[in-house]
C-alpha cells in the first residue's frame, strides 16, 4: 500500500476512536451545535495563522479554545436561547476568516481542503501532532469521565456529591477544541462535527452502558475510516465525505435492523 | 456555606431572602433541622419551597442570609425532577456504581432496603415513577446520608405508592437515624410522618408540630378551611387511643 494511503489510515483511525468518547458526550450533553461553531471558527485561526505568520496548529488551538471559553461564560446569560447565540458565533468568525483569507492570494486551492479535509496528504509530523494532542485529550477525558457522566444525568446531584461542575464542564470543552482543531485536517470543518456524531448515534441502537457506547463508536468510527478511504481510493471520491458517507452508511444499517433496544422497545 | 456550632443541629438556615430579578421569592426565612428530626416544608404553588430547598443545599446563593451545615456532613438528595435522557443508556446497576457503590453485593443491599431489589439490570428510562424514586433512594443510601432532602418524593407516583413511598421513608429514617427535610404537597402524608412542619408562602407562615399548625389561623388561611378541618380529624385520629 502507497506511504500516503497508509499515514491516511493511520491518521484516520487515530481520530475516529479519539473522537469516539467525545462523540458520545457531544451526543449525551446536544453539543452538536457547539461542535459546528468550534469547527467554523478554525477558519479563523487558519487566517490568523497565515495573517500573524505563526504556526498553523497553533494558531487554530488558540482561536478554538477562545471561542470554546467565550461560549462556555456567554451561555450564562439568559436573553439569547443557545443556538442563536452559536449560530451568531459560528458564522460570524467563519466569515472573519473568509475575508481575512482573501488577503492572500492562495486562498481558492487551499480553501477545499479547510472545509473538507485532505485526509491524503497528511504528513509524518501531522500523525504526530494528531497522536500527540489526542492522547491527551484521551486520557484526560478519561479522568473527567465520571464526574462528567453524573453531571450529564442530573447536575445538581452531581454538585451535592461534591462535583466541581463548572470546572469539568469547561475542561470538557478546551479539549473539545483542541480536538476539533486537529480533526480539521483530517475530515475538515464542514464536517468534523458528522465523525463525532454519527458513530456514537449508531452505536446507540446496540449499547447498554455509557461506556459500551463509547467503544462501539470507536469501532463504527474506525470501520467508516476504513470504508471511507477504500472506497475513495476505488472511486476515486474526496477521502473526507467519503468517511462520513460509510458512517452514515452504518447509521442507517444499525437502525434499519430489528435489533432490541435497550431500554425494552424494539 | 457556614459551618454550624450546635451539634445538635443538621442544618441552619438563618433569614435567607432571595431576590431574583425584581422579584422576592423568600423572605427571611429561618430553618433547622435537627439530628433525627423530620421536617417538612409545605405551601402553595410558587412559594419559593424548591428555592429554599436549593439555597440550603448549597446549589443557590441567598441574596442575603446565611446557610449553614454541620462539618463533614452527607446528604442524600432527591430532586423533584428527575429524568434521563433516552439517549444515554444506564442500566440500574451502572448507576449505582457511578454513584460510588463498589460491587453487586452493596447495590443489592440498597435495593433491597427500598424495595427495588429486582431492578437492577433495568434501564433507567423504563422504570416507573416510584421505582425510579426508590432507586434514587438506594442510592443515597449508598453513602450513608446523614441528611435526606427530598422534594416532593410523592409527585408522579400513583396513590398507593404515595403510601408505600412514606413508609418506607419513615423506616428508612428509623432505621439509619438520619434526618429529613422534605417538600411535600400530600398535606395527609405529610402530618403521619413529620415532627415539624413549616408553611412557606414566600416567608413562614407558621411553624410547628402538624397537631399545632392545623390550628394555627396562617395555615387555614393557607390551605382553606376544609383542608383545616379535615387535617385537624387525621390528627385527632392520630392521636386517638382506644
Amino acid at each position: 500500500m502507497d506511504d500516503f494511503l497508509v499515514r491516511a489510515l493511520i491518521g484516520g483511525l487515530v481520530v475516529a476512536v479519539v473522537a469516539a468518547p467525545f462523540g458520545v458526550f457531544i451526543v449525551w450533553r446536544r453539543l452538536a451545535y457547539f461542535g459546528d461553531t468550534l469547527a467554523h471558527s478554525a477558519l479563523l485561526g487558519v487566517a490568523l495563522g497565515l495573517l500573524l505568520q505563526i504556526n498553523m496548529n497553533v494558531a487554530v488551538v488558540a482561536v478554538c479554545l477562545t471561542v470554546a471559553v467565550l461560549l462556555f461564560l456567554f451561555q450564562r446569560q439568559r436573553q439569547l436561547a443557545d443556538d442563536t447565540l452559536l449560530g451568531i458565533l459560528a458564522h460570524s468568525t467563519l466569515s472573519l476568516g473568509l475575508v481575512f483569507l482573501s488577503l492572500f492570494e492562495t486562498v481558492r486551492v487551499d480553501l477545499m481542503a479547510y472545509l473538507f479535509g485532505d485526509i491524503l496528504v497528511v504528513s509524518r509530523g501531522d500523525i504526530g501532532w494528531i497522536v500527540i494532542a489526542g492522547s491527551v485529550s484521551l486520557l484526560t477525558l478519561i479522568k473527567l469521565w465520571k464526574p462528567l457522566l453524573l453531571i450529564t444525568i442530573n447536575e445538581d446531584m452531581a454538585r451535592i456529591d461534591g462535583v466541581h461542575v463548572d470546572l469539568v464542564k469547561l475542561a470538557f470543552v478546551c479539549l473539545l477544541a483542541i480536538l476539533v482543531a486537529v480533526m480539521m485536517k483530517i475530515v475538515g470543518l464542514v464536517l468534523v462535527t458528522a465523525l463525532f456524531i454519527i458513530p456514537a448515534a449508531a452505536a446507540r441502537r446496540v449499547s447498554q452502558t455509557p461506556e459500551m457506547m463509547a467503544m462501539v463508536a470507536a469501532l463504527i468510527g474506525a470501520v467508516s475510516v476504513v470504508a471511507g478511504l477504500a472506497g475513495s481510493y476505488r472511486w476515486d471520491t474526496p477521502a473526507g465525505p467519503s468517511i462520513v458517507l460509510a458512517a452514515a452508511a452504518l447509521f442507517a444499517l444499525f437502525y434499519a435492523l430489528p435489533l432490541t433496544r435497550h431500554d425494552g422497545s424494539v | 456555606m457556614g459551618v454550624v456550632e450546635n451539634n445538635d443541629i443538621v442544618l441552619d438556615v438563618q433569614a435567607v431572602s432571595m431576590r431574583s430579578r425584581q422579584r422576592e421569592i423568600l423572605s427571611h426565612v429561618d430553618l433547622q433541622v435537627r439530628s433525627g428530626e423530620v421536617v417538612t416544608v409545605i405551601g402553595p404553588n410558587g412559594a419559593g419551597k424548591t428555592t429554599l430547598i436549593r439555597t440550603a443545599l448549597g446549589l443557590l446563593k441567598p441574596t442575603s442570609g446565611q446557610v449553614s451545615m454541620r462539618p463533614g456532613l452527607t446528604v442524600g438528595y432527591l430532586p423533584q425532577k428527575f429524568h434521563v435522557d433516552p439517549v444515554l443508556p444506564l442500566t440500574v446497576r451502572r448507576f449505582l456504581k457511578l454513584s460510588g457503590a463498589v460491587d453487586d453485593g452493596e447495590m443489592l443491599a440498597a435495593l433491597t432496603e427500598v424495595g427495588a431489589e429486582k431492578m437492577l439490570t433495568a434501564a433507567m428510562q423504563t422504570l416507573s415513577g416510584g421505582e425510579t424514586q426508590r432507586v434514587l433512594l438506594a442510592r443515597t443510601l449508598l453513602r450513608n446520608p446523614e441528611l435526606l432532602v427530598l422534594d416532593e418524593p410523592a409527585q408522579g407516583v400513583d396513590l398507593h405508592g404515595q403510601v408505600e413511598l412514606f413508609s418506607l421513608l419513615e423506616k428508612v429514617r428509623s432505621e439509619r437515624g438520619c434526618s429529613v427535610l422534605m417538600i411535600s404537597h400530600d398535606l395527609h402524608l405529610v402530618m403521619a410522618s413529620t415532627d415539624r412542619v413549616i408553611c412557606l408562602n414566600r416567608h413562614v407562615c407558621c411553624t410547628g408540630t402538624p397537631a399545632a399548625v392545623t390550628k394555627n389561623p396562617a395555615f387555614v388561611e393557607l390551605f382553606g378551611e376544609k383542608a383545616a378541618a379535615n387535617l385537624a380529624v387525621y390528627a385527632h385520629d392520630r392521636e386517638h387511643q382506644h
